[in-house]
């Protein structure tokens, strides 16, 4: 019962975040068009071609998420701010890892949905074949794991005066042994080995996404009630 | 007042600091279910402080608050269902409907009657043709009624209001008056900070004066009329002390 109250907790946040977006659609536009923006200038600054194209395309890609996710993350917990809502969420919520986990859902939410437009365009713009399935679960789990140290960090920084420029010098950082492993098995998946021969990177994946989750819970209450 | 019922609000030696700046300086309440105290004071004296400590939004530097027998000094848990809060700041998100804000809210207390609760408060409020308009579009004087809306959805048994006719037109206020006074014949416990004794004064019964984090009159109300003029002194007094 108490898990299922915790659940639908969650779910009524990620229900808010979407519909919040919908009605404004700021994040998803911000990102998009910054993203596409630096996707292109990429491509074509570069002259990202062919062979070159497909070398650099991992790189590309992931830059072009970590710095456009910044855009999102930061508005994401702005939101919260407008009119007080963050304390609406805290007198609401029994358990604070409620507002953790439905904040870091609906973040990785509104980031697959920028990826879903961000892949086939650098499989056309870089000539690499970006939807392979093994390449889109390395994006989920970079995903993943960048979603929530966002989300963590976002919180911090909303409470300072200069948050716009607080959240990417707190979370591009921390997100560096992220985007090693999440580039190396792009690259490697690329370059058109298997997903056994890239196992390595995808385990530090896994192991950046569980601590950072970790971490996130045991922080979270203390950084969301300073 | 509940008669024989445990007190609502039991505050113990409550003390709160921000750094080397004592916000509430050992503060003892009890608030009775049902009973309808307003929290007066200067600017500073500690009001919000106090309130948001009830509300489990902030926590004391020492001492203890329970609401309905829960300790609520060290996180609220699930007292929080009990406790409604009001503050001039609405809580609510702009960018979602009035309908989506209280469905929200209804999901995240767990409500299980939540289309008819909804219904009834938009209603209660005199909102239900602008149900489905975001809250940006709204007046000041809406955005508060759909505030207490929002406050009460999960029929909380204490209602905290900090401040709420702050920023409020005449015919706003006493359109929330209105509201209040129907919520206090429910026998809702209430506990409001206002600057205007006066205007809150019909709806309370017991009047708790705070200045410098201290509790320095508490009693009831009495005489509504001749309160302010008291207040005011008390004011003078301490300011000059």
């Amino acid at each position: 019962m108490r898990t299922q109250n915790w659940a639908r907790q969650v779910w009524a946040i990620v229900v808010k975040d979407i519909a919040a977006e919908l009605h404004t659609r700021e994040i998803l536009s911000a990102m998009f068009v910054f993203a596409v923006t630096a996707m292109l200038t990429f491509s074509f600054a570069l002259d990202l071609r062919g062979a070159v194209g497909r070398d650099a395309a991992p790189g590309v890609v992931w830059t072009t998420i970590a710095f456009a996710g910044t855009l999102g993350l930061s508005r994401s917990l702005a939101r919260e701010q407008q009119t007080g809502g963050i304390a609406g969420l805290l007198l609401a919520a029994g358990d604070r890892t409620v507002i953790f986990f439905g904040k870091s859902l609906g973040n990785t939410a509104m980031l697959l949905i920028l990826e879903i437009a961000l892949l086939p365009l650098g499989t056309v713009l870089f000539d690499a074949n970006l939807l392979r399935p093994e390449i889109v679960l390395v994006v989920i789990l970079g995903t993943i794991g960048y979603a929530v140290a966002g989300t963590l960090l976002a919180a911090i920084a909303v409470n300072t005066r200069a948050r716009e420029v607080m959240l990417p010098i707190l979370l591009l950082p921390l997100i560096v042994p992220l985007m090693i492993p999440a580039v190396q098995a792009t690259a490697g998946l690329l370059e058109g080995l298997a997903l056994a021969e890239v196992n390595n990177w995808m385990r530090v994946l896994v192991v950046y996404d569980l601590l950072i989750v970790a971490v996130a819970m045991l922080t979270f209450e203390y950084v969301i009630e300073a | 007042m509940a008669e024989n019922a445990p007190p609502m609000v039991v505050i113990e030696q409550l003390s709160k600091a921000f750094g080397p700046r004592v916000a509430l300086d050992r503060i003892d309440l009890e608030i009775a279910t049902g009973e309808r105290v307003m929290l007066v004071g200067p600017n500073g004296a500690g009001k919000t402080t106090l309130l948001r400590i009830v509300a489990t939004l902030s926590r004391p530097t020492a001492g203890t608050v329970k609401v309905a027998g829960a300790d609520v000094s060290r996180g609220g848990g699930d007292a929080r269902g009990r406790i409604g809060f009001l503050s001039h700041e609405s809580l609510l998100y702009e960018d979602l409907t009035a309908r989506q804000n209280l469905r929200f809210y209804a999901r995240m207390y767990g409500l299980g009657d939540m289309t008819a609760r909804i219904e009834e408060l938009l209603a209660r409020v005199g909102l239900t043709r602008r149900g489905d308009d975001l809250v940006r579009t709204f007046s000041r004087g809406m955005v508060q009624r759909l505030a207490v809306a929002r406050a009460i959805l999960h029929r909380p048994g204490l209602l905290l209001l900090d401040e709420p006719y702050s920023g409020l037109d005449p015919v706003a206020a006493e359109s929330l008056t209105a509201l209040l006074a129907a919520l206090v014949e429910t026998g809702c416990t209430l506990l409001l900070t206002t600057h205007h004794p006066a205007a809150e004064g019909t709806l309370t019964e017991r009047v708790v004066v705070l200045s410098g984090g201290r509790v320095i009159e508490d009693g009831p109300v009495g005489d509504v009329a001749s309160f302010p003029s008291r207040y005011r002194a008390l004011l003078t007094q301490t300011m000059s002390a």
